[in-house]
């Protein structure tokens, strides 16, 4: 796995591998590639009668379809939408005249940033740009060429225009569907030729998502929507103590109720198999287990706070260095201290962790809300032993994704039973299993000292992370020098210039298990960077907005971004009276963001108003989609500012149930409004992009309201 | 035998009276619209109308439904184009689209209750479903769409 969210030294390198392909050569084998890859099962058998299949994302057929197969998953971000809108575009069709599959698993569809077939991270856009287009690019030529072979013409007296090749000055035209066999037949071109940007007709307007219908009739198959014949349910009882395991159980009581089949060890623990998914989840609740140990001291927030506090001082990596901080900040004007702290945080999709599995001895298909394909078939590999040519993964719509899927416990689950009782099997998991069994948002402590001169300039900014690793897990490989960068992102990439500078990172592993979280490393560094950023303009006396534009002053996008944030809040006049505004920047995914929090407290209870987002994102693909996933993020980052914490208590997870991890709810929304700024650069991720600056955003408005620093998250007023 | 009215058929119901209507639904009608995504009565993903009441389906046993009637989101329109499922479309409701069909059977039954709901109204009734991708905004202005049909200009 390439490494998550660290954006500055390994996103760059894919980046670079994606720039190749842009010269035509490595795109044209990607796209070589996939012709010549063998068709999964689940596409059209009759493919090679006359379909026109140029690679692996597009499908022409004779009867008048246009197929085109999307390689990641549908999670709420509208990515089907999107990359349909690639293809579409250089295909030369509308969104009405496409249907739309999910893909197999297959070289073809490797997300390059991720370096796997995988959704996440906010890397969608960015690793199709090129390829979709190109793909549809290549078919386009194709079709033209097809109609310029059967009327004898060259093919630049013909043009592609919603599904059929026109003859220019005359008025012959043929469909795509007509073209199909024709166009099957010609060599692939030697390059694709994409559009130039003023004759795009898709790209860059809002279309409708085209999974919205399905939505509103319930008629979308989430994972927990399948139904195998023969299909058995089961709910699986995990060890509720973090290091803990079940050294025995009674299953008498569970074995009572009607339906429930058996009850047996399993990897992850005692599974429960039954007819319904309700006999399932009854008989799993009449389980007794013992567990060994019954307790973990080690696994408490209390405790694990002491060693992150611990964690704060003494030696430490250091992920960047510029200047001499120590001599900056004894040389300074005036310098602050201060300690910020994040807490581990759940992922809470609506759709709880599941999974189905059909395993024979055959083959092995596994229908599953995934974020992750490639590692979806590698497991099933390993548990089957079965060939991946025989593993199929089939992607259901997600009930969210929020990085969460992309674990494998919940297809071990699956996998596992269904290769045991050779039937199929779903796994379903209650809520209480999801919070308790997540792999968190890491905990974590910062320390920040910052350091301005007598014209109130910041001159030395030192950031410590103390916290455990996300991935010496995932993807150790990732961690250099002690440096784990999905733990770093946002610190080590400051974006402010400040000549002195020193960023550290402290590792310190804790029990609890943990994983990547969207926004990432963002989220926990944007808190703690952007509160500070604002405790020093305070001690610098000058508007925080200012400050920061003192220094951005080499950086346009930045600037044109914060002028445009100020410009649309009216940050010049004072906000109406009992309220509090407060702003924070993030750049992060090869976007950028400024969010400006209007708030009210009443009798403690805190109020946000309204969000104001102003957003670079580069080209937006569809900017109606991007509005939409910075509201999510808005919500989602709400959330995690003012409500969620995960806390330990002796080794078991705290939160059961959703009235203990809470989701923002319709009443504590507040009014967003999303400025996209028109901006022809590369296309960044917006997927995780407003979750970052909603705590710092809301903290700061709070502050400017009360003069109460905040730097605890979630949010509390003393 | 359990009488149950559902989605405008009779319907006899040879199940256990304690059967929770979300099963009754999900696991013996295959009526998947109908979501799980708690089971505790907390999340609202599973909300029906039972005689035009939305309930959460995960907290009724079938018994309280026998004699009575339930509409799931299967049942709210013959092909999609109820109002709200039309004004959910233009509004982009869905995103994730896991809680939606809660989303819209109690949107229904507010609209029934208040033809023209105030914030406050759609605040008190839309509170009761959770939405972890946040699509109360867009939830609001479709039922406002909804409600007002006349006034609609984007
Ligand atoms: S599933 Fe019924 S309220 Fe959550
Ligand atoms: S749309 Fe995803 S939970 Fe509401």
């Amino acid at each position: 796995m390439a490494s998550p969210l660290a954006e500055l030294r390994l996103s760059r390198r894919a980046l670079l591998r994606i720039g190749a392909a842009t010269g035509g050569g490595l795109a044209l084998g990607i796209l070589f590639q996939a012709r010549a890859e063998p068709e999964s099962d689940t596409q059209d058998s009759s493919q090679h009668n006359g379909i026109l299949s140029p690679n692996a994302w597009i499908r022409i057929h004779t009867d008048g379809r246009i197929l085109l197969v999307i390689a990641r998953s549908e999670m709420g971000q509208g990515i089907a939408t999107g990359l349909a809108m690639l293809m579409a575009e250089e295909l030369e069709v509308g969104l009405d005249q496409i249907q739309v599959e999910q893909a197999p698993v297959g070289s073809a569809y490797t997300n390059h940033l991720l370096g796997e077939q995988a959704t996440g991270e906010s890397t969608s856009i960015r690793d199709a740009w090129q390829i979709m287009r190109e793909a549809g690019a290549v078919a386009r030529q194709l079709l033209i060429a097809a109609a310029a072979t059967i009327w004898s013409v060259p093919d630049s007296r013909c043009s592609a225009r919603r599904g059929r090749v026109h003859l220019a000055e005359d008025p012959r035209n043929l469909s795509y569907a007509e073209l199909a066999e024709t166009a099957s037949r010609l060599p692939l071109p030697p390059a694709p030729k994409l559009k130039p940007s003023d004759a795009w007709t898709l790209i860059g307007t809002p279309q409708p998502r085209i999974d919205s219908p399905d939505k509103v009739l319930g008629a979308a198959s989430f994972g927990l929507d399948i139904k195998l014949p023969e299909m058995l349910y089961a709910s699986i009882a995990r060890c509720e103590v973090i290091g803990g395991r079940i050294t025995g159980w009674r299953s008498e009581a569970a074995l009572e109720i009607p339906g429930v089949l058996d009850v047996f060890a399993v990897r992850y623990g005692i599974a429960v198999i039954a007819k319904t998914s309700w006999a399932a989840l009854r008989g799993r609740d009449k389980l007794e287990l013992s567990l060994r140990p019954s307790a973990n001291p080690a696994a408490d927030s209390n405790r694990i706070r002491d060693r992150l506090q611990g964690a704060l001082k003494g030696r430490a990596a250091v992920a960047r260095k510029d200047g001499d901080v120590s001599t900056a900040l004894n040389g300074s004007h005036a310098q602050i201290e201060a300690v910020y702290e994040v807490p581990f945080q759940a992922h809470a999709c609506m759709e709880p962790m599941n999974c189905t599995a059909d395993v024979t001895t055959e083959r092995c298909d596994i229908y599953v809300p995934t974020q992750a394909q490639g590692r979806t078939q590698a497991t099933a590999e390993r548990i089957t032993g079965l060939p991946k040519d025989r593993i199929a993964v089939h992607t259901t719509f997600l009930g969210g994704g929020f990085e969460r899927r992309r674990e494998q416990d919940f297809v071990v689950d699956a996998v596992e039973l269904s290769q045991l009782l050779k039937r199929p099997v779903q796994v379903v998991w209650t809520r209480a299993d999801d919070l308790q069994h997540d792999f968190f948002r890491p905990m974590s402590l910062h320390r920040l000292r910052g350091g301005i001169d007598a014209e109130g300039r910041l001159t030395a900014w030192f950031h410590r992370v103390a916290g455990p690793s996300v991935l010496a897990r995932i993807a150790p490989d990732e961690i250099r020098d002690g440096i784990d960068p999905c733990m770093m992102a946002g610190a080590a990439d400051l974006p402010y210039r400040v000549p002195h500078q020193r960023i550290e990172y402290r590792r310190a592993d804790t029990q609890v298990p943990i994983g990547l979280w969207p926004g990432g490393g963002y989220d926990h560094n944007s808190f703690a960077a952007e509160c500070f950023i604002d405790e020093l303009a305070h001690l610098a006396d000058r508007d925080p907005l200012q400050l920061r534009r003192n220094h951005l002053a080499d950086r346009p996008r930045h600037l044109a971004l914060l002028n445009e944030a100020a410009r649309e809040a009216d940050w010049d006049k004072p906000p109406a009276s009992g309220r509090g505004r407060g702003l924070a920047l993030a750049e992060a995914f090869g976007s950028l963001i400024v969010a400006i929090a209007e708030v009210s407290v009443e009798n403690a209870d805190i109020h946000v108003h309204r969000i104001l987002c102003a957003v670079d994102c580069g080209q937006a693909i569809n900017p109606q989609s991007v509005r939409a996933q910075i509201e999510s993020g808005v919500a989602f980052g709400l959330t995690a500012a003012l409500k969620g914490k995960i806390t330990l208590t002796k080794g078991r997870v705290d939160q059961r149930c959703l009235s203990d991890y809470t989701p923002l709810k319709a009443h504590e929304m507040p009014e967003v409004s999303v400025h996209l700024v028109a901006s022809d650069a590369e296309p960044g991720g917006v997927g995780g992009l407003a979750i970052p600056v909603m705590a710092p955003a809301v903290a700061n408005a709070l502050f400017a309201l009360t003069k109460q620093r905040i730097r605890t998250l979630p949010i509390r007023l003393s | 035998m359990i009488s149950v009215t559902l989605n405008g058929e009779p319907l006899e119901l040879d199940l256990d009276p304690d059967t929770p209507l979300l099963w009754v639904l999900r696991d013996h009608l295959g009526l998947t619209g109908t979501k799980y995504g708690c089971g505790e009565g907390q999340c609202g993903a599973c909300i029906v109308q039972l005689d035009g009441e939305p309930v959460n389906a995960c907290q009724t046993p079938l018994s309280a439904a026998a004699n009575h009637s339930v509409k799931t989101i299967e049942g709210l329109s013959p092909d999609g184009r109820h109002p709200l499922q039309l004004a959910w479309i233009v509004e982009e409701v869905a995103q994730c689209g896991y809680c939606q069909s809660g989303q819209l059977m109690t949107a229904d039954a507010l609209l029934a209750k208040y033809p023209r709901p105030t914030d406050a109204q759609i605040d008190a009734a839309m509170s009761e479903v959770l939405c972890r991708c946040g699509s109360y905004n867009r939830i609001r202005r479709a039922i406002h769409r909804t409600a007002n049909p006349e006034s609609q200009n984007g």
